[in-house]
């Protein structure tokens, strides 16, 4: 199993996100979940939502709290709440920024896989907003491995409608532009 | 009065106690508590019916000749109609 | 065909409604069950269903709303949580006793206060001697079945009784997971449309919700209890129709590893697939512990739980809201005194845990297990502890 920890403020599109995610794995027969920190909701105040992606039925329904991934949408979250904490420490750490990955490694004294990518740059380019949330699941779906670009198309198609294209047009952006440093 | 007949047992209940012959208070004669009953001067009456509207138990009826007259059968002697009739054309009367 | 599609699980309860063919729901929004609210009001406005959705001014006359729809004949639903479950809670005993076949869907969140939207079941517990069926969901599939069954469990002519079905708020209602819906087809089958006893309609006037006197007060609540416990048989029927039609089995009791187990905990809701995962870690360690799922509240499956915890030397009842002053937690309370006259039965344990929306991972069942094993070896006769309280 894997889980996944998605940080991002709120109205940036984090539940969307995990919605997405979730549904394309369960379009690709796995199972997986997709869920919110609970709560009120309250737009601009830093936010986390959680996936969980396996391949038997999950039955476990408690929080995340040593995820194999962390997705961070919004660069001034870095600093501002502890994107590290519990992340396994061979774990991924995708964060939205110019830096590169080395810099970030760097900057939090971090020794697992971190990939970077201009995520606000590709969607103010491909959306005309700086709003991440699906050009970031381009970059996840490279780094986990476990999902098909192909698979984020569907569910992207319904819920974005005929906006859908530029979406799925900065998805693969970030798909082919991230840049990785593997751990250690 | 025929004293009130319940169900037997609990088993004789309907569903949710629901009443399915619909009208059955027609055979529950409350005229047969009253100690004093309404009689009425129509030379005082004006027809305006407000003792039909006031009457709690719905036995006042208008005859041919637009007076009313109540149920006895049904007629509780409350006397709320002779209270409400302001050209005073109703008396309570005493009942024996 | 079933439809295989990942759903949030609000949405999902709401796409199950909307599969069986109701004639009105009203709905008053309510954190977290306002997704439920959302979403069917838009299934009715799409034009998806032919119903009436009434937006009520509250809670109180939701329920209201719905039951006076159910007198005339109407398939009805409506969907609560929390301080507005409690706003319904004068309603709820006239509609049993009406014997109404509405169905609800609770979104289990705590009570205030202080002032919390998180999940428990402190808003149900409230509600035990309502006179409804009262069942729980584990997850979203269950959410979608038992939503389905409930109106043909309701509206059944022997039961004719509300139901409410329990899914824990955020936990399940916010969580998008993987459910199969069942073919409409099939549905339509299984659930056709609703044959009342009676309806309020001027052409055959019946009355309903008459006056009880000291003389038929008594036999009518009597009535009423056993029309509850009788209901059991026909929600196992339906279970078994289920089961056949769509494969998915339920049971009032649900076990898991269970058998031999000397050491059971139990649980209801959506905490119990995740000490299912406590229970296999100790399982390799060696321990004896298994699992059982009470799915079934009212009417309170004594048989059923009797069998299930009968080989058991301790039963760890866990309990998701406080009774405040007295023995334990609601469950436990139930538990025990539903054991009472066994001449073997498990010592009984109760812990209070989840409470608003406290979180109980894997590792803190597997303390549970362990730390009760423990005491119970010492032949420790204890009643309620609040599990993981700091202090």
């Amino acid at each position: 199993m894997i889980e996944i920890r998605w940080h991002g403020r709120g109205g940036q599109g984090a539940v969307t996100s995990i919605e997405m995610l979730a549904l394309a794995a369960i379009e690709e027969g796995k199972y997986a979940q997709g869920f919110p920190s609970f709560g009120p909701e309250r737009r601009g105040a830093p936010v986390a939502a959680f996936n969980r992606i396996d391949d038997k039925r999950i039955r476990v329904r408690s929080a995340i709290y040593n995820p194999d991934v962390v997705v961070v949408l919004d660069p001034s979250l870095v600093g501002l709440v502890n994107v590290l904490e519990g992340l396994k420490p061979d774990g991924t750490l995708i964060v939205n920024t110019v830096k590169s990955p080395d810099e970030i490694k760097k900057e939090l004294n971090f020794k697992g896989t971190v990939v970077t990518v201009d995520a606000s740059h590709i969607a103010r380019k491909e959306l005309g907003v700086p709003i991440t949330n699906t050009t970031m699941l381009g970059a996840v779906a490279k780094a986990i491995k476990v999902i098909k670009l192909k698979s984020l198309e569907g569910p992207l198609k319904e819920r974005f409608g005929r906006l859908a294209p530029r979406n799925i047009n900065a998805l693969k952006r970030a798909y082919k532009e991230l840049k990785i440093s593997e751990a250690a | 009065m025929k004293k009130k007949k319940w169900p037997e047992t609990w088993r004789t209940i309907n569903p949710g106690c629901m009443v399915f012959d619909a009208g059955n208070a027609r055979t529950y004669h409350t005229g047969s508590w009253k100690a004093e009953r309404p009689e009425w001067d129509d030379s005082k009456c004006i027809k305006c019916g407000i003792c039909y509207i006031f009457c709690p138990e719905g036995c006042i009826t208008q005859d041919e000749n637009g007076f009313f007259r109540a149920d006895l059968n049904y007629c509780k002697g409350c006397g709320i109609c002779a209270h409400e009739c302001w050209p005073g054309a109703i008396t309570m009367v005493e009942e024996g | 065909m079933a439809k295989r599609v990942g759903m949030e699980v609000g949405i999902a309860a709401a796409e199950a409604v909307g599969m069986c063919n109701i004639d009105m729901a009203a709905v008053y929004p309510i954190t977290p069950q306002s997704h439920i609210a959302e979403h069917l009001s838009e299934i009715v406005a799409d034009g998806r269903i032919d119903a009436e959705f009434v937006t009520v001014e509250s809670e109180h006359t939701s329920i209201s709303c719905v039951s006076g729809a159910s007198a005339t004949g109407a398939r009805v639903y409506t969907a609560t949580s929390s301080q507005g479950l409690l706003y319904m809670h004068e309603i709820l005993p006239i509609v049993s006793a009406m014997r109404l076949p509405v169905v609800m869907g609770n979104a289990n969140r705590a009570i205030s206060g202080p002032i919390n939207i998180w999940n428990d079941h402190s808003d149900i517990m409230p509600q035990r001697d309502a006179g409804w069926i009262v069942l729980f969901a584990d997850n979203g599939q269950e959410v979608v079945d038992l939503t389905i069954q409930s109106f043909k469990i309701a509206e059944h002519k022997e039961v004719m009784l509300p139901i409410c079905l329990n899914m824990d708020g955020f936990q399940l209602t916010h969580t998008v997971e993987l459910i199969e819906f069942p073919d409409q087809k099939k549905v339509d089958k299984f659930l056709p449309p609703r044959k009342p006893l009676a309806t309020l309609h001027p052409d055959n006037p019946v009355s309903m919700g008459t006056l009880g006197m000291p003389e038929i007060y008594a036999e009518a609540r009597k009535s009423q209890d056993v029309a509850l416990i009788n209901s059991k048989q026909y929600i196992l029927q339906i279970w078994d129709e289920w089961e056949k039609m769509f494969g998915r089995r339920y049971k009032p009791v649900e076990t898991y590893r269970a058998d031999d187990a000397e050491i059971l905990m139990l649980t209801m809701g959506s905490m119990g697939e995740t000490a299912e995962l406590a229970v296999d870690q100790l399982r390799e360690k060696g321990m004896s512990v298994g699992l059982v799922k009470l799915r079934l509240w009212r009417p309170f499956p004594f048989e059923e739980l009797k069998a299930a915890v009968k080989n058991a030397k301790l039963l760890i009842v866990t309990d998701r809201a406080v009774s405040f002053g007295g023995s334990g937690g609601p469950v436990y309370i139930e538990v025990k005194a539903g054991l009472y006259h066994e001449k073997e039965r498990p010592l009984i344990y109760n812990y209070i845990i989840g409470l608003g929306g406290r979180d109980v991972p894997v590792p803190c069942f597997v303390e549970m297990f362990e730390a009760a094993a423990q005491s119970a070896e010492k032949g420790i006769v204890k009643d309620y502890e609040y599990y993981g309280v700091r202090g």
